[in-house]
């Protein structure tokens, strides 16, 4: 039995913050309606990465959206709405992410879902809050989250410039925030019957991502994080934490002893850097002396004598190195799943194991509108919508 | 308010940052976290500072990590404290722990163990790679799961070679998956009034960070990441404009829209190298330098002022600065203080999530190692 067996979600969300929290959801059990505007639907259909289109649709809208259900609606008519009210009454958890505004104008906020369903868990996602403020209403876009979080001047080099996280990284954050929060929120209804209104925004989630060194900055004096000149991994760690070119590749090098470091490699240079502190205080030249030590060998080598040393160290792969190698295959990662029109793809699976169970799902993303029909039929609707 | 997770005990049997972050997590929910700790050293964490800072005997990373949270020190490998433990366990509704593979074993603290001491218990596991395969020994240290997970060819320009996320992002992804299966096994356990195991890995996290972007590559012919060779690209997926451009005074980023709008606004010619919408993809790297060469000739303001009224998806580069004197940030009350036993405070971050419009706020900050052992051992009778 799955965790969230029994369970109905209504997702209006659309891109990547919303849609990942419901898709956890389904993962664990729950049945996901999701609630699509006539004749467009989810505006991440058709956000085309590398402009690859599979079955019509972006490959992100149906890694996104496998296992879940379509119901195209026109939120402007009104005997539409009625249906989605319908499904409101029976639902346990609803999900959006319109801008600040949208939900109270259609009479989906939360004082009014809540008025017909008073023990529905009602998540709400915002780009940067509901409360006024100049932002309220900037798009909450991944993107422009980490520019204005400070979180693009952690990665990359010292004269990097700004580095994104090459991924919708806020968004995901968001999406597992949100997804905790209804999942408390759900354990305390399975105990005492109360509903609740669960609120993440983009910005904070963003902070949280950034917590330590956030915290960081706030106790210490105010000084901006300063990344190495070479090789940083971390802005706020020393020598040799960081991801090295060897002759034929690269090595990744976490925490170390620098003179340990420099006896097992045969790197004189740096074992003259005996003080502890000269790993952070000098960690540019010492990364830049031991830089240019491993190129002179292959990463097996190196690997072959730190890792016997219990050096924290690793070889760097690509995901074709990596989908080929025993470590991934044994975790069984990859499923495929199927849509009602036949077509298969592949995607990666959800990453938590309950019972020792994966939990897969042979369900592909769904086509828009593809369960009106049954919807309709399952939960009466029609006859309600029309008396 | 009462908190969803109140009257919910944690048992954290972790180090460092996952397992911990996790319950964290589950503190600010409202439960009661106790993290079981090695005498006299307690969670390496403690002594592992960033910029070497520390609050009274701990660093201020740990700090960060463990407030909400108390401390009770055993020894794992003392009979008579595995015996109190065992006790402990028996009360408790969740236990964590983020031990290499057959450590718990070896201690009679493995999952089946636990079960015959609390048929009802949620057992957490958190690993670097899994409990299986030739990986399964390997430390589970974030950069190097980061590495061999191919992530590491996202970020930055092509000419940069691997380039790592700066932030812990396994640890910090794969502590918010544990909180989730933790809480989704309280709602089956809520149900069936049994024993649920969770387990979470580094590695499957990050994988399932990279979801978009690997369902794509196992259905376009493998074809590996391109980034953009040049600087300030932003994605290796996304077209131009996506990215981030040098002003006269700063950076400005600019997300997915619509190239010939924006450029009409701008005034900046690409007639030669955009006539068609795949053009955006396949002249990328051009497109960002032609951009480019426009965004340095005014100030970041200039150009937001421009674009903004234009509804087009852009925002400034800040630092902390800068960021957190915001209006929103202040709105949004990103900040709390912490109440340390000597008086003094620590200002840190607040748990994300609001429930029925409040902040989940705390102002415990994190126990000094060992300080609740005396006190559980009565309030518990462990004897």
């Amino acid at each position: 039995m799955r965790p969230l067996e029994d369970y109905l979600v209504i997702d209006f969300s659309q891109f990547l913050s919303g849609p990942s929290a419901s898709l956890r959801l389904a993962d664990m059990g729950a049945r996901v309606i999701k609630i699509e505007r006539l004749g467009v639907g989810d505006i991440c259909r058709t956000l085309y990465t590398s402009n690859l289109i599979m079955n019509g649709e972006s490959s992100v809208f149906h890694a996104i959206n496998r296992n879940k259900e379509s119901f195209e609606v026109d939120l402007k008519n009104e005997y539409d709405c009625e249906m989605v009210r319908e499904l409101l009454k029976k639902a346990d958890v609803m999900i959006h992410n319109f801008r600040p505004g949208v939900m109270q104008r259609l009479g989906f906020d939360y004082q009014s879902v809540s008025a017909i369903n008073p023990t529905i868990i009602y998540g709400e996602i915002s780009g940067f809050g509901n409360e006024e403020s100049e932002w309220k209403n900037k798009p909450g876009q991944d993107l422009l989250l980490q520019s204005v979080t400070g979180l693009t001047a952690l990665t990359g080099n010292a004269d990097s410039g700004p580095v994104a996280m090459g991924l919708s990284i806020v968004d995901m954050l968001t999406g597992a925030h949100l997804a905790q929060g209804l999942l408390a929120s759900l354990y305390r209804r399975a105990i005492n019957n109360q509903g609740a209104f669960v609120q993440v925004s983009m910005l904070e989630s963003a902070y949280d991502f950034q917590f330590e060194t956030i915290t960081t900055f706030m106790n210490d004096g105010g000084e901006l994080p300063k990344r190495s000149a070479k090789n940083n991994a971390n802005a706020y760690l020393g020598a040799p934490y960081g991801i090295y070119q060897t002759k034929n590749g690269h090595l990744a090098l976490a925490m170390g002893s620098i003179p340990v470091l420099g006896n097992l490699l045969g790197c004189v240079a740096i074992s003259v850097y005996q003080d502890v502190a000269e790993a952070f205080d000098k960690r540019d030249e010492i990364k830049t002396i031991l830089a240019d030590h491993l190129l002179t060998e292959t990463t097996e080598k190196w690997l072959s004598i730190l890792e016997p040393a219990d050096i924290w160290c690793a070889d760097v792969l690509n995901w074709k190195q990596l989908l080929a190698h025993d470590g991934f295959k044994v975790l069984d990662m990859i499923q495929e799943v199927e849509m009602l029109d036949g077509y298969k793809y592949e995607t990666t699976r959800c990453p938590i194991r309950i019972d020792g169970e994966l939990l897969i799902s042979s369900k592909g993303s769904p086509k828009l509108g593809q369960d009106n029909e049954k919807i309709i039929k399952e939960f009466n609707l029609k006859t309600i919508a029309n008396a | 308010m009462n908190r969803p997770l109140e009257g919910v005990l944690v048992l954290e049997f972790c180090q460092f940052l996952a397992g911990p972050s996790a319950g964290l997590k589950l503190a600010d929910l409202g439960a009661r976290v106790i993290k079981i700790e090695r005498p006299k050293t307690g969670d390496a964490c403690r002594q592992l500072s960033i910029k070497n800072l520390f609050v009274d005997d701990d660093s201020l990373l740990f700090h960060t990590i463990n407030r909400n949270k108390e401390s009770y020190a055993a020894d794992l490998k003392n009979a008579d404290d595995l015996l109190k433990l065992k006790k402990l366990i028996s009360k408790a509704d969740i236990m964590v722990h983020n031990f290499r593979p057959g450590v718990m074993e070896k201690i009679g603290l493995d999952y089946p163990a636990v079960q015959a001491i609390n048929p009802k218990i949620i057992y957490g596991m958190v690993t670097g790679y899994s409990n299986e395969g030739p990986w399964r020994n390997k430390p589970g240290q974030d950069l190097l799961v980061q590495s061999v997970s191919g992530l590491a060819f996202l970020s930055g320009s092509a000419v940069d070679g691997p380039v790592p996320f700066g932030l812990s992002v396994s640890d910090i992804m794969c502590g918010n998956h544990l909180a989730q299966g933790l809480m989704a096994a309280l709602i089956k356990r809520a149900k069936t009034k049994k024993s649920v195991l969770v387990e979470v890995s580094l590695l499957e996290s990050i994988l399932d960070v990279q979801f978009e972007v690997l369902t794509t590559y196992l259905n376009d012919g493998g074809k590996l990441p391109e980034r953009s060779t040049v600087k300030g690209s932003a994605h290796a997926y996304l077209s131009a404009p996506y990215g981030m451009y040098q002003t006269k005074n700063g950076y400005i980023s600019l997300a997915m829209g619509d190239l010939n709008q924006i450029c009409n606004i701008i005034n900046c010619d690409i007639s030669d190298l955009y006539t068609e919408a795949d053009d955006a993809f396949g002249n990328r790297d051009q497109l960002i330098l032609r951009l480019g060469e426009t965004f340095k000739q005014q100030n970041t303001e200039y150009w937001l002022n421009l674009l903004e009224a234009e509804g087009i998806w852009c925002a400034a580069v800040l630092n902390y600065q800068e960021a957190t004197n915001l209006d929103v940030y202040q709105h949004l009350k990103i900040e709390q203080t912490l109440n340390l036993p000597n008086g003094e405070n620590i200002k840190t971050t607040v748990s994300p999530i609001r429930l029925n419009g409040e902040k989940l706020l705390s102002a415990k900050s994190a126990p000094a190692l060992g300080i609740n052992t005396a006190s559980i051992d009565l309030e518990f009778e462990l004897g």
